[in-house]
This record gives structure tokens, C-alpha cells and sequence, in this order.
């Protein structure tokens, strides 16, 4: 496994033509292409964006436009959602190349792909798919996030999944797997905090024990979202991971708990359903903000945060 | 213009986690796989059908988002019927969802309960055009006086490079009007049109632009596209219809953005 400063130092190396907007201690928004007129409209720039990178894939046309108009104001954050690094089969070797010529060509300020899998032999189920925690599946996932690392030439973050069932055959916590994943890849981690709550709640252990058990120091990115709730056969609340709404109060407190450890981190509020108005959006992200702001003065003198 | 997707050797780990699990996603009937489990032994049916039911709404919500005028002119729930035994039968074979639903438009044409609207696969085609030419590389289009320093007796000999985002859709009806009265979300004027017609899909900036094209229109800009040259194009057109508007028809082609360049005849 190649070292994660190596991959660092020659992405620094690299030529940079698009301006570096620095990340650190900013709260940012999903981009919906809707909200461009409102978002070119503000008058101060703040905070960044994040965007599923399949949605820039395509050859050019308006998508393209319109990330570049972003990119020139903001640090964006490049959130790929289908390269299915947590399945058994190799990955797509087509994706990921798109994958890195997306790097090359919009200079993110953050990399980050998911802990799942959504393609097996050929058939793309568009969903975030759960997988066994193994020994096998642990060298399995290091060696796509290896090449995958590789291919772009600097880390990624890698995110925790919200899952709704468990492998029999798991022989690890989740928090243990991604530790290993961490330490035999050197990729940085993002935190989904709702993730966090939704599979906390939904496998009946503590969200605070689990975030006890993280590997914070890894952690380059959070990401708060909304969920919706069902029930499971039981007939026990079941969350939904659905992004398609705000913030739960629960994973505001989780936030804070998780900053009063770890200091500003860069966090993302998403949205992806029943996306509202940008100035509904723009609040949760100052919400965020604010949050991330009170936490930063112990910080600016003392432990500068690992990644960022 | 399908994408055919490089899929890698299969790896050394078990494949068995992922093909325990991916089975029941698309059929309602199979049971809940049983390598997976609720905690401290609770049932699994609920849990496992949060992620059956993520995979197909996904599906029939990206082709809503596909086929918008399709699905005005059907209403929503007779749509996402029609989707749901689509996406079951033809799930998405790219991780690019933009490319989903090239097959949507034939099922359209076969499928029992749309027979009464025969027009319907016509104005799916439409909509999946202006889907490839919102995403098709961003290019030059054909200057208007392109062919004014081409020799008279020379131009029934000249060549043209398409567009990436060029496409053509005939139709025995009147599908682009249908299309464009159903494609925004206002009220409706009535359509008047009877006729069948043919669709130019260009985007020559960024707005992807869709016409009705003259009698014969089609033949002559499918033949240019395909690579033969104007003499041929425009005979087979004049063949097609006595009423070819050839000047005309050359103007269009032009304005919408077609083409990108006279073919200079070297090797591409």
C-alpha cells in the first residue's frame, strides 16, 4: 500500500489552475442546479458545495457550465456516489477513469466516495448498498480504495454508511472496519453524523458510543443530513437515510459533541429530495456555520486538525 | 451512442455477500436473503424492503425525470406502473443515470396498456434525445456561410461532420407538438396539429432546441449524418417528397446547429 504522503506530495506538485480556495472550518451545501441564479446572486462568498460527481460525467452541456461558474467562487467538494468500492467485484474501470479526469478537471477541495456497493456483474442499482465486515471484505475494500487513490493521485475520504440489516457472518464493528480501512489505506474519512444516528437507532446501540469508537483523527469531512422514519417488524422506529429534509435536532447535538472533540471540520448540510428554496437551504448551512464557528477559537492556537 | 461498460475480472474475495443480497432487489417475490438479519435476532423483511424500495423508486423516479412529458400525458400513477415493470425487466447497466432509459421507448411501443395512446414511444424518443443532446460535448456549430467559398459544382460533393449533440426522431404522428405542449409544467393549449412530424434535436450553446422538420427534412439530414454527401442526401430526399425544399432545408440545417463542419475528406 502506497503512503499517504506520497500521494499528497505529488498532488501538491501538480500544476493548479483554478483558484485554491481553502475549505477548512466552512459549512457548504449540496449544488442543485436550480439554486445557481440565487447562489451567483449572493454578494458575499461563503462556505463551499458539494456535488455527486455521476452528475458531471456526461460529455458537457449545462452541468459542466455550471460547476465551472461555482468552482471559480467557491471550493467544491466531489462526492462520487456509484464507484462501488465496497463490493467484491473489480471496479469499473470506465468510472473510475471518469472519476479522475472529473479531479483533473474541477481541482476539489475534497475527494470522497461511500462504504458501499451499488453494482453487481452489470446491473447498477443506484442505492448504497450494505456489505459484510470481514477480514476478507476489509482486504477486499482497501485495495479498491488503493486503486482508486492511485488513479486520482491524493486520498479520499471515505463515508460511513446508514444501514438498515446486519451480515450474519460480520465478525467486526463497523467502527473497527473502517479504522483498518483507514490505517491500511491512508484514505481520510468522512463522517455522516445522520448516518451515524440513523444506524444507531435503527440497530439499537448508543450514536455517542459510536462516535466514541472513531477514528476522529481521520475524519476530513462531516456530513448532517435529514432522515424519515418507518417502522421495522418489530414494529420499532426504523430510520431512513433520505436527505430529504432538515437536520434532526438529535444530530445538531451530535455535531456539536463531535466538534468539542475534534475542532472545525469542513461539514456539508445534504439535500437531495424535495430540495427547498436556496435561502431554506442557505440557513441550515449557516446553522452549521455557527456551530463550527464557536468551536473554533480553542482550536486556532493549539491542535491544527490532521487532514485539512 | 450506447455506452458499453468495461466490467472488470471479478476478484479474488467471495462474490457471495453481493450476490446473496442483490437477488431479491428487483423481484418483490423472493424472500428476504438470508445472509442478512435485524439486530439481536429481529426479522429482516422490513429492513431488507427499505433497500428493495429504495432501488426501484429511485429507478422509476429517474425515469420521471427522463420523461416528463411522457409522464404528463399518462398521469403519474399509470407512469410509475409503467416504470416499475421496466425498471424490474431492464434494470440501468451504466452507473450514469443520465444514460438509463434507452430501452423505455420500445417498451412504450409493446407495452398492453399504452396501446391506446400510440403516440406516447414517439414523444419518449423525443425526450430521450434531448436528454443525450443536453449532455453531448460542448462543440462549434456550422458557420452560415460555410458553404459560400465552396465552388458551385462542388457542392453536391460536400461532406458534413454532425454535431455530437445532433439526433432524429420520426414519428407517424404529431409528436413534437404533443411533445412541446406537455413538456412545461403551464396550461395546455390545445394541439391542433394532425400530421405526423419529424424532430431535429440540436443544442448549438447550452439550450437544448427541438423543430419540426419540413416533409422529407429527415431523410435528407439522416443521410448527411451518416456521412453521405449532399447530391446523395438531397436526391433521396427529392425522392421521398416532391415538395423537398432543398434551399430551405440547407438554411435550417444550418441555423439549428447540425453540423459542425464541412468534412474535408482527411481520415478523422
Amino acid at each position: 500500500m502506497r503512503a499517504v504522503s506520497e500521494l499528497q506530495g505529488s498532488h501538491a506538485a501538480g500544476r493548479l489552475r483554478l483558484p485554491a480556495h481553502a475549505i477548512a472550518g466552512l459549512a457548504g451545501t449540496s449544488f442543485k442546479h436550480e439554486h445557481l441564479p440565487a447562489i451567483l446572486a449572493e454578494a458575499t462568498k461563503g462556505g463551499f458545495f458539494e456535488v455527486h460527481a455521476e452528475n458531471y460525467m456526461g460529455a458537457g452541456g449545462q452541468p459542466h457550465h455550471a460547476l465551472k461558474k461555482i468552482r471559480r467562487d467557491y471550493p467544491i467538494s466531489l462526492h462520487g456516489v456509484a464507484m462501488s468500492i465496497g463490493g467484491p467485484q473489480s471496479l469499473n474501470q470506465n468510472h473510475l477513469e471518469r472519476f479522475r479526469t472529473l479531479v483533473d478537471r474541477f481541482e476539489p477541495a475534497l475527494v470522497s466516495e461511500h462504504l458501499a456497493w451499488s453494482t453487481h456483474e452489470t446491473t447498477y442499482f443506484n442505492d448504497l448498498l450494505p456489505l459484510p465486515y470481514t477480514e476478507a471484505t476489509l482486504r477486499r475494500v482497501s485495495e479498491h480504495i488503493d486503486e482508486v487513490q492511485q488513479a486520482i493521485r491524493q486520498p479520499i475520504l471515505l463515508e460511513n454508511p446508514s444501514t438498515y440489516v446486519v451480515f450474519r457472518e460480520s465478525t467486526m464493528g463497523e467502527t473497527d472496519f473502517i479504522r483498518g480501512l483507514a490505517q491500511r489505506t491512508g484514505c481520510g474519512l468522512l463522517l455522516d453524523i445522520n448516518n451515524v444516528f440513523v444506524s444507531a437507532t435503527n440497530h439499537g446501540y448508543s450514536a455517542l458510543d459510536y462516535l466514541s469508537d472513531f477514528p476522529i483523527e481521520h475524519v476530513g469531512e462531516i456530513h448532517l443530513a435529514g432522515h424519515a422514519e418507518q417502522v421495522d417488524d418489530e414494529g420499532d422506529r426504523l430510520l431512513i437515510d433520505s436527505h430529504d429534509g432538515p437536520v434532526a435536532d438529535a444530530v445538531w447535538k451530535l455535531f456539536d459533541i463531535v466538534l468539542s472533540r475534534s475542532g472545525p471540520i469542513p461539514t456539508l448540510v445534504e439535500w437531495d429530495s424535495n430540495i427547498p428554496d436556496w435561502p431554506v437551504l442557505k440557513a441550515e448551512a449557516e446553522a452549521a456555520q455557527d456551530i463550527l464557528n464557536r468551536h473554533a477559537t480553542p482550536f486556532i492556537s493549539g491542535k491544527v486538525h490532521a487532514r485539512r | 451512442m450506447h455506452v458499453v461498460e468495461r466490467i472488470g475480472r471479478h476478484g479474488g474475495g467471495s462474490q457471495s455477500f453481493a450476490a446473496a443480497f442483490f437477488s431479491g432487489l428487483l423481484d418483490p417475490q423472493s424472500e428476504t436473503p438470508a445472509a442478512v438479519t435485524g439486530p439481536n435476532k429481529k426479522a429482516a423483511v422490513r429492513r431488507y424492503n427499505v433497500y428493495r424500495n429504495n432501488v426501484t423508486v429511485s429507478l422509476i423516479d429517474a425515469l420521471a425525470a427522463i420523461f416528463p412529458a411522457t409522464q404528463r400525458i399518462t398521469g403519474v400513477e399509470f407512469f410509475r406502473a409503467m416504470a416499475r415493470f421496466h425498471v424490474r425487466a431492464t434494470p440501468p447497466t451504466s452507473p450514469l443515470l443520465f444514460e438509463y432509459g434507452r430501452d423505455f421507448p420500445g417498451f412504450i411501443e409493446r407495452y398492453e396498456y399504452a396501446q391506446s395512446v400510440p403516440w406516447l414511444a414517439d414523444v419518449a424518443r423525443i425526450e430521450r434525445a434531448w436528454l443525450d443532446a443536453y449532455h453531448a460535448a460542448d462543440m462549434e456549430t456550422l458557420e452560415p456561410r460555410a458553404l459560400a467559398s465552396t465552388p458551385p459544382e462542388r457542392l453536391s460533393d460536400v461532406r458534413f461532420v454532425p454535431h455530437p449533440a445532433v439526433r432524429i426522431v420520426c414519428s407517424e404522428f404529431p409528436a413534437v407538438s404533443i411533445f412541446a405542449a406537455n413538456r412545461s409544467e403551464g396550461p395546455m393549449d390545445p394541439i391542433e396539429a394532425v400530421a405526423a412530424e419529424d424532430a431535429l434535436i440540436t443544442r448549438p450553446g447550452l439550450e437544448v432546441v427541438i423543430r419540426h422538420l419540413p416533409p422529407a427534412g429527415a431523410i435528407f439530414l439522416a443521410r448527411l449524418v451518416s456521412g453521405e454527401t449532399l447530391g446523395q442526401a438531397a436526391a433521396a430526399a427529392f425522392e421521398a417528397s416532391t415538395s423537398f425544399d432543398l434551399p430551405a432545408n440547407i438554411a435550417g440545417m444550418i441555423e439549428a446547429g447540425a453540423f459542425m463542419e464541412i468534412d474535408s475528406g482527411d481520415p478523422r
